[in-house]
């Protein structure tokens, strides 16, 4: 049993989320991107209460004339980002609309320089700063979309690691509780054919591989080169302390960050990762311990839609 | 069938609604025959309970007849008639198997909504927002019950709806409240709110033991029946300071154990009122508090705190220094009712109790409206509305 109570899933600090793919930290200004990512949100919030503080002055410093209102829209499009920024675990989205506002803001600064009503000198200064951060901006951005989506999740279930590893090996068992797959069909000793639910109900393919296989203990697949969505996972089956049943923990990886998006709107990988695992979770441990997954699907109400707000967000 | 339906803030209605059907192996359906209205219902009425949705059925405490069963429920007969307790729980999981059957881990489909607003979740509850299940409840005609097989309690001995109805919640709440006082010899306890709950709560305080219960209010219909049908002593807190008049009474040392069956929409004639009731409609506060915080201040050192009252959200200004200072413990929690079922039922059957004395009202499923205007409003010394289908 002790070699099997090292954990892989999370090693060392619980619930870290996000991995670089690279081995080397890329480093831009001495920071990796998670810190640059950081610093540009901090510089979007300071600089975005500037401009709707002292719109005049920030106008007159790089020489646009005197667009008080503009200059205050500006600025809460530069709070917004920053805000996005410093309060996502995954900034990737935030950065580009950086990107997006950076190439507004060149626009206009453009023109000003154009304009016989500015001040030529000011306006070229103001560009040529605003280019310099749309290259950091572009550089952290893309370095933080190659990073892999990752999504961690544990639950306890009141029941031995053999019995939660034989239902989770037996994988036609996945789609009872994962409920974004249609089927899944196993076609070599580590081969299998996985069918989701696509947008529209279009299924979406792929063929996985069980790359990791330690009986009554840990289990890992990934997607086979060609799959619709790469993605990757992992679970593992942990007694828990007093004969408390087994602590079962699943990491899944998405890609990238660019694919774990077009698998969000393609409504796949679905809303929160993290979130979507755990009620995965929860419906594993519902279908261990009492035999199925209790639900509320197809009970009565007083509304004509059977499918509310709520049902929405939750699926 | 007929259902009364959530349908915004002070508004509820009865519509025409698909009759339930068996979705998970051990549910049951039962045809109602009593359902009540609960005083946290009117949490949901005034719309503090959020994740409510527009066409929820609504109800909680309700009995009837079983007219189908799933596969897997054994136990139950079609024409068994049962009191279902409004805690939805599987009786197999660690909870269950501790008791704790209000904290049933596999009873909340949407238990990742709860874990976001209170860290965990507890168990599903019929008929009390999304957050807990999102479970249709029993002010209807029909209705789907699910682990029928360990849930509802066959009533076999020819008691009337009326005196077995409040064991699916209010009786079974107001007696873990007051089991949770500890209550020893020579104790006197203090129950903040005598509506059902707290009137169980008196009544459960005197069937432990308690010498002493008093019942504070402010609406004389319910005091006189804290009085006369449940043998309190009564505080009008509109009338006389609350924190005073309990020092008085107890020799300045206070009640062994005071109880808030008021939850979170309490009042209070000062300026307390004005000030909470800002707070939440800014909802810089979801919950007022008022009742608790006189409960830990007029608590007798190392004494009890315990609150079936139903909180949602968020309070302020709890006096944690009094708490922590005066060894004070705070016990609560939604009610474990699965186990309060038989060892109740036998009080009924023994004559200690007969729970029908709380019932002011019986109208028709139809006038359920009407019932919820009454009660919020204490029309008519309204204290507990039975519906009938």
């Amino acid at each position: 049993m002790a070699a099997h109570t090292e954990t892989q899933i999370f090693p060392g600090t619980y619930g870290s989320r996000t991995q670089r793919t690279r081995n080397q930290p890329a480093r831009v200004l001495g920071m990796d991107e998670n810190r640059l990512a950081r610093g540009l949100g901090w510089f979007s919030v300071g600089l975005g209460m500037a401009e709707l503080v002292a719109p005049r002055a920030i106008s007159r410093l790089v020489g646009t004339g005197n667009h008080k209102t503009l200059t205050r829209a500006y600025g809460l499009r530069e709070i917004t980002a920053g805000i996005g920024i410093l309060s996502s675990q995954r900034p990737a989205g935030w950065l580009w609309t950086r990107v997006a506002g950076d190439m507004i803001d060149l626009a206009s600064l453009g023109a000003a320089v154009e304009s016989p009503h500015n001040e030529r000198g000011r306006a070229i200064f103001g560009l040529a700063s605003v280019a310099g951060v749309t290259v950091l901006d572009v550089l952290c951005a893309r370095r933080l979309s190659q990073q892999k989506a990752r999504a961690a999740a544990s639950i306890i279930v009141d029941s031995s690691p053999e019995e939660c590893y034989r239902f989770w090996r037996t994988l036609e068992n996945l789609p009872r509780f994962m409920e974004y797959l249609e089927s899944v069909r196993v076609t070599g000793p580590t081969h299998s054919h996985w069918i989701a639910n696509g947008p529209g109900n279009v299924p979406v393919e792929w063929d996985a591989e069980i790359i990791d296989d330690v009986p009554n203990h840990r289990l890992s697949w990934r997607s086979l080169p060609g799959a619709d969505v790469t993605n990757s996972g992992t679970v593992e089956f942990d007694p828990a302390t007093g004969r408390r049943g087994t602590i079962v923990r699943v990491r899944m990886d998405y890609g990238n960050q660019v694919l774990a998006i077009a698998a969000k709107l393609a409504g796949i990988a679905g809303r929160d990762p993290e979130q979507m695992i755990r009620k995965e979770l929860r419906r594993f441990k519902q279908i261990i311990e009492i035999g199925e997954a209790i639900t509320t699907e197809g009970q009565p109400a007083g509304r004509r839609s059977s499918v509310t707000w709520l049902d929405k967000i939750a699926r | 069938m007929r259902a009364n339906c959530w349908q915004g803030k002070r508004n509820v209605q009865v519509e025409q609604v698909p009759e339930p059907k068996i979705l998970n192996k051990r549910d049951a359906i039962v045809k109602i025959t009593s359902t009540a209205i609960c005083g946290s219902d009117l949490h949901l009425y005034n719309g503090f309970v959020p994740t409510m949705e527009q066409g929820d059925i609504v109800g909680h405490e309700f009995m009837g007849e079983v007219v189908e069963t799933g596969p897997e429920v054994k136990n139950l007969k079609i024409g068994d008639r049962v009191v279902v307790p409004f805690p939805i729980a599987c009786g197999i999981c660690f909870f269950c198997g501790r008791g704790m059957t209000s904290l049933c881990e596999n009873s909340n489909p949407n238990a990742w909504m709860a874990e976001k607003l209170w860290g965990h979740s507890p168990a599903g509850i019929f008929g009390y927002s999304h957050l807990l299940g999102g479970f249709a409840g029993g002010q209807s005609e029909y209705a789907r019950v699910p682990f029928a097989d360990v849930g509802p309690l066959k009533i076999e001995n020819g008691f009337s709806d009326e005196q077995v109805l409040f064991l699916s919640d209010i009786f079974p709440t107001g007696y873990m409240a007051a089991e949770a006082c500890d209550i020893k010899p020579g104790d006197t306890i203090a129950v903040w709110g005598c509506g059902p709950v707290g009137l169980f709560a008196i009544k459960s305080a005197f069937l432990l033991g308690a010498e002493r219960v008093i019942g504070i209010d402010r609406f004389s219909g319910r005091l006189r029946m804290a009085h006369d049908k449940a043998g309190a002593e009564i505080i009008n807190y509109e009338q006389a300071d609350v924190l005073e008049t309990l020092k008085e009474m107890t020799g300045g040392r206070g009640p062994d154990a005071c109880i808030d069956a008021v939850g979170m929409e309490s009042h209070t004639p000062g300026p307390m009122y004005a000030y909470d009731r800002a707070k939440q409609a800014m909802m810089l506060e979801t919950d007022r508090p008022i009742a608790l915080r006189e409960a830990i201040l007029a608590c007798r050192n190392g004494g009890t705190v315990s609150i079936p009252g139903v909180y949602g959200g968020f309070v302020d200004k709890i006096p944690f220094g009094s708490l922590m200072n005066r060894s004070i413990q705070i016990k609560t929690g939604q009610t474990h009712v699965h186990r309060y079922l038989k060892p109740l039922l036998e009080r009924i059957e023994k004559g200690e109790i007969d729970p029908s004395f709380v019932v002011t009202h019986r109208l028709r499923l139809d006038d359920a409206p009407q019932g919820y205007d009454m009660f919020l409003n204490n029309k008519d010394e309204c204290i507990k509305v039975v519906l009938k289908p």
